[in-house]
């Protein structure tokens, strides 16, 4: 905790600005945000998030943080919180955030960490200065603070009030209490807290006047395409420029190497021109033949063949427990059953394209980013000129999308390529194929799951062997490659006599990172697709076999991490529970339909869904989806309510619609043509259902995806007898 | 050769190499960012905008058609976000990240005045050729429902999507 009585160098700066009154006196709290990440490799990179409260003397509030706007609503449930313990209305919090200051330290925004990461020292802060302004108060009343509340922006003693303005100057004098000390409110005394708000980022993006990354627009500036080897690690082989540099409007065409190390940019032919289209245009008058490198010879069906000879193969035993080879070989054929499941690439494809705006001069430079790490840009910035810290100013702007993608530094670095030989303001603009191609892709994996019961339905056996093109092998050669994802396989919640996961990656030339609940995605689809197929063996009703098989309350460790928070069998029973009774589970539907249910730990957050699907010859219609959440305490049930609707919704697209295939080394879909999304008339009634709780809140960004498509898969199987085990689901396969 | 038309009501004259889209006229020549760039191929809607009225992908709508032509932009639907489509987009809670949304409300706009009364699954017709990633069209719906409502055109039953 970082404690300041004066304003601070920076925000006497942004008064300035503002052209307020002055400097005075005002009472600054800085707190730090312990670090999280999902993802050990980046653990060591996340620096101790710092953000500040700021009450001036006028009695505006300001809160400045980290995290970056994304849609997910933060800009609204943050002041929620700090409204609450702080005693103010939540309108009369104005929020600054996304530009990058060295004392906020890391600003990163993902991980679905956003509330649940500034949930305890958000409040902290708030009481902590609620405290100040009471006994501030209470000196100049010369009572006892016990005797003072404090509502509505003042402190009241009886009927005599005093305004958080009025108090501020003596406030900022007394000492900050310890943050461990000051007197949380109880979940009783919340105003907002647990009220559906509305989110104050909406309006301007009901009339085009939010601005994303794409729309900065700063005097001078020109706009740059990059020509990329359609072929994963090709390079340029021979350039002739001539016709696009004749092209009216175009300022410049450059190459600009790859860089490998742990940007994976692909480098190219860069175009500048004075507007987007005059780039584009003259992008296509490049003619290049390319080096496409020995990617080229990669393809779906190549990987696919590598996957099924890894797990043909011995492999790497991750985790051993008891004697699940025994168990699996002395079973009975009828109490056994082994099968294999496939999941493709997948792209991130946010609506708004890759961009970055940068101006580089020498002595300073500014950038303009939709980034969810303005701390990378920075850094790519700093890398590439030498130039300090404190004179790269980064703005994060709205983001149209990220998913994940944006968290990448390939295309910040890009723009510090281009904006070093440009000198003047850039816009880097990826087309929405260039987005598509050179995407970070979520791994392609292979798993043979293998199971066996007993007599009496208990699971004896359990081995899960798995391939796929780990994301921690292209980040961090260093890191075990199954690190990056093993997910809840190390943690599994149903009881098994024996266990057994075995790992190998499978070597690749695509580049993958993290989407949308990263691992969980493709671990919720094996995980809750396999244990409905050993209930399906077992004869028994998937949804009671789930519940007996959680039994009873216990915590159940990250075998591989055991310092992870367990994970709590009774809150993912109480899901599974709400979601088969708001689902009406058990309840006869017609022929051709069928309802399936799925769970799924991840981010903290236990999501159960269940799906309703009719099947008329061969072609899947969703009709309902129930989704039944508990992430502890819900601050803004709209937002919540939004995050899952829209989890559900790309997960429903990954399971019936988009995958990315590789041909020759390069991307197969290059647009939203190909590569196709869930339409309106295509989605279905989706109901949320959230568990009342007291809990610190956790992640919900992106849980309610993983069990979606199991969910989904699991249903069809209901409906047809037909089980789907490879993702996304063609028009064959259940015909 | 300067191309003519009338934007939001103004008359602007434009120098540009008569292929170049609509779409990037708007945002580069006049500055106008509300309408978005998604795909360039007319998939996805994000650049919806009205040409004499009538929903237009201008992605892939040269400069030269709008000769002569008054072209709407989400920026001239209103001047205070009154407009019955954005009032139900606010009340019905529906953008997330926000980007396609312009598109959305430009598409739904056009829509509601050839058809002001609408059923749901003519709303569903109608805006299934418009892309959000954030999954946003339950509250699509909703809020189109709700915009025959508010402008007083009312079919029963427009679904809450902020609860």
């Amino acid at each position: 905790m970082s404690v300041t009585g004066t304003l601070s160098r920076r925000t006497l700066i942004k008064t300035g600005l503002q052209g307020s009154a002055v400097a005075g006196a005002a009472l600054v709290i800085g707190f730090d945000v312990a670090a999280r990440a999902q993802e050990p490799e980046k653990k060591v990179a996340i620096n101790p998030l710092k953000a500040w409260l700021r009450v001036d003397q006028n009695g505006k509030i300001t809160l400045i943080y980290s995290k970056s706007e994304m849609g997910q609503g933060v800009s609204t449930s943050l002041p929620m919180i700090l409204a609450d313990e702080l005693g103010v209305d939540w309108k009369d919090i104005r929020v600054e955030h996304g530009e990058l200051d060295p004392a906020l330290g890391d600003q990163g925004t993902g991980g679905s960490g956003s509330v649940a990461d500034m949930w305890l020292p958000l409040r902290q802060a708030g009481a902590a200065a609620r405290e100040m302004l009471i006994g501030a108060a209470a000196q100049r009343w010369n009572v006892s603070p016990e005797t003072c509340t404090a509502k509505g922006g003042a402190v009241w003693h009886g009927d005599e009030k005093l305004s958080y303005a009025e108090l501020v100057p003596a406030a900022a004098q007394l000492p900050v209490p310890a943050f461990d000390k000051v007197r949380l409110k109880s979940p009783d005394e919340f105003e907002y807290i647990g009220k559906s708000l509305p989110r104050t980022d909406i309006p301007p993006k009901v009339d085009g006047s939010a601005v994303f990354g794409l729309d900065v627009r700063v005097p001078g500036m020109v706009y740059a395409v990059v020509a990329r080897c359609p072929v994963f690690g090709g390079k340029v082989k021979k350039l002739d420029a001539s016709e696009a540099k004749a092209l009216k409007g175009v300022i410049d065409v450059f190459e600009i190497p790859a860089v490998a190390e742990g940007v994976h940019s692909a480098g190219g032919v860069v175009v500048v021109a004075e507007t987007t289209y005059i780039a584009m245009e003259g992008r296509k008058l490049l003619a290049i033949e390319w080096d496409n490198g020995p990617g080229a010879a990669e393809s779906s069906e190549t990987l696919r063949r590598q996957f099924r000879k890894l797990v043909d193969s011995s492999m790497k035993v991750v985790l051993n427990q008891g004697n699940t080879e025994q168990a699996i070989s002395n079973a009975p054929p009828e109490k056994k059953i082994e099968v294999d499941y496939e999941l493709p690439f997948q792209a991130h494809a946010a609506m708004e394209p890759l961009n970055c705006t940068m101006h580089i001069q020498s002595d300073r430079a500014e950038a303009w980013a939709a980034s969810q790490s303005p701390n990378l840009v920075q850094g790519v910035i700093q890398t590439l000129t030498g130039l300090p810290p404190e004179k790269i100013q980064v703005h994060t702007t709205f983001m149209g999308g990220a998913f994940g993608r944006r968290y990448q530094w390939d295309f910040p670095t890009e723009a510090a390529q281009i904006a070093k030989r440009v000198n003047k303001p850039v816009q880097l603009v990826w087309s929405r194929e260039d987005d598509m191609m050179h995407d970070f892709y979520r791994p392609a994996s292979y798993h043979r799951m293998s199971g066996a019961l007993d007599a009496d339905g208990n699971i004896t056996g359990w081995r899960h062997k798995y391939t796929s093109t780990s994301i921690a092998e292209m980040f961090d050669p260093k890191a075990s490659p199954e690190s990056s994802e093993v997910g809840l396989t190390t943690q599994i919640p149903y009881l098994t006599k024996s266990y057994r996961l075995e790992y190998l990656p499978a070597k690749s030339v695509v580049p993958r990172a993290w989407w949308r609940s990263v691992e969980a995605s493709v671990i919720g689809f094996v995980m809750e697709s396999f244990i409905d197929e050993l209930a399906r063996a077992g004869k028994v009703d998937p949804y009671e076999f789930r519940l007996r098989l959680i039994g009873g309350p216990r915590e159940v460790n990250d075998a591989l991490n055991p310092k992870e928070r367990p994970l709590e069998t009774a809150r993912l029973k109480g899901v599974l529970q709400l979601a088969a009774d708001k689902g009406d589970w058990g309840k006869t539907l017609p022929a051709g339909q069928g309802r399936g249910i799925a769970c799924h730990y991840s981010f903290h957050t236990y999501v159960a869904n269940l799906v309703e699907v009719a099947v008329n010859k061969g072609a899947v219609k969703v009709n309902r989806v129930v989704s039944a959440v508990d992430l502890g305490t819900a601050v803004n049930p709209n937002g919540i309510h939004a995050q899952i609707e829209s989890a559900i919704i790309y997960g429903l697209t990954a399971a019936l619609k988009s995958q990315i295939t590789i041909q020759g080394g390069r991307v197969e879909q290059s647009n939203f043509n190909k590569f196709t999304t869930l339409s309106m008339k295509e989605t279905p009634k989706i109901e949320v259902y959230i568990v009342p709780s007291t809990a610190a809140p956790t992640g919900i960004g992106e849980p309610a995806l993983p069990p979606t498509a199991p969910a989904l898969t699991n249903a069809i199987f209901a409906a047809t007898g037909k089980r789907i085990r490879r993702l996304p689901i063609q028009p064959g396969d259940l015909a | 050769m300067a191309i003519s038309f009338e934007v939001n009501g103004q008359k602007k004259s434009v120098d540009v190499d008569p292929k170049t889209p609509l779409l990037w006229v708007l945002r580069d020549t006049l500055n106008l960012t509300g309408t978005k760039y998604g795909c360039g191929i007319a998939a996805c809607g994000a650049c919806t905008v009205h040409i004499d009225g009538e929903p237009a992908r201008s992605c892939s709508y040269p400069v030269s058609g709008v000769a002569g032509k008054k072209v709407t932009t989400i920026e001239g639907l209103s001047s205070d976000r009154s407009h019955p489509v954005q009032e139900a987009w606010i009340i019905e809670q529906v953008p997330q990240c926000g980007y396609c949304q312009s598109g959305q409300i430009m598409t739904a706009v056009a829509f509601l005045k050839k058809n002001p009364s609408p059923t749901p699954a003519q709303v569903d017709e109608a805006m299934s050729n418009n892309i959000c990633r954030c999954g946003t069209a339950q509250r699509i719906r909703a809020a189109i429902l709700r915009a025959a409502d508010l402008a007083g055109n009312s079919k029963p039953a427009a679904g809450g999507g902020a609860q």
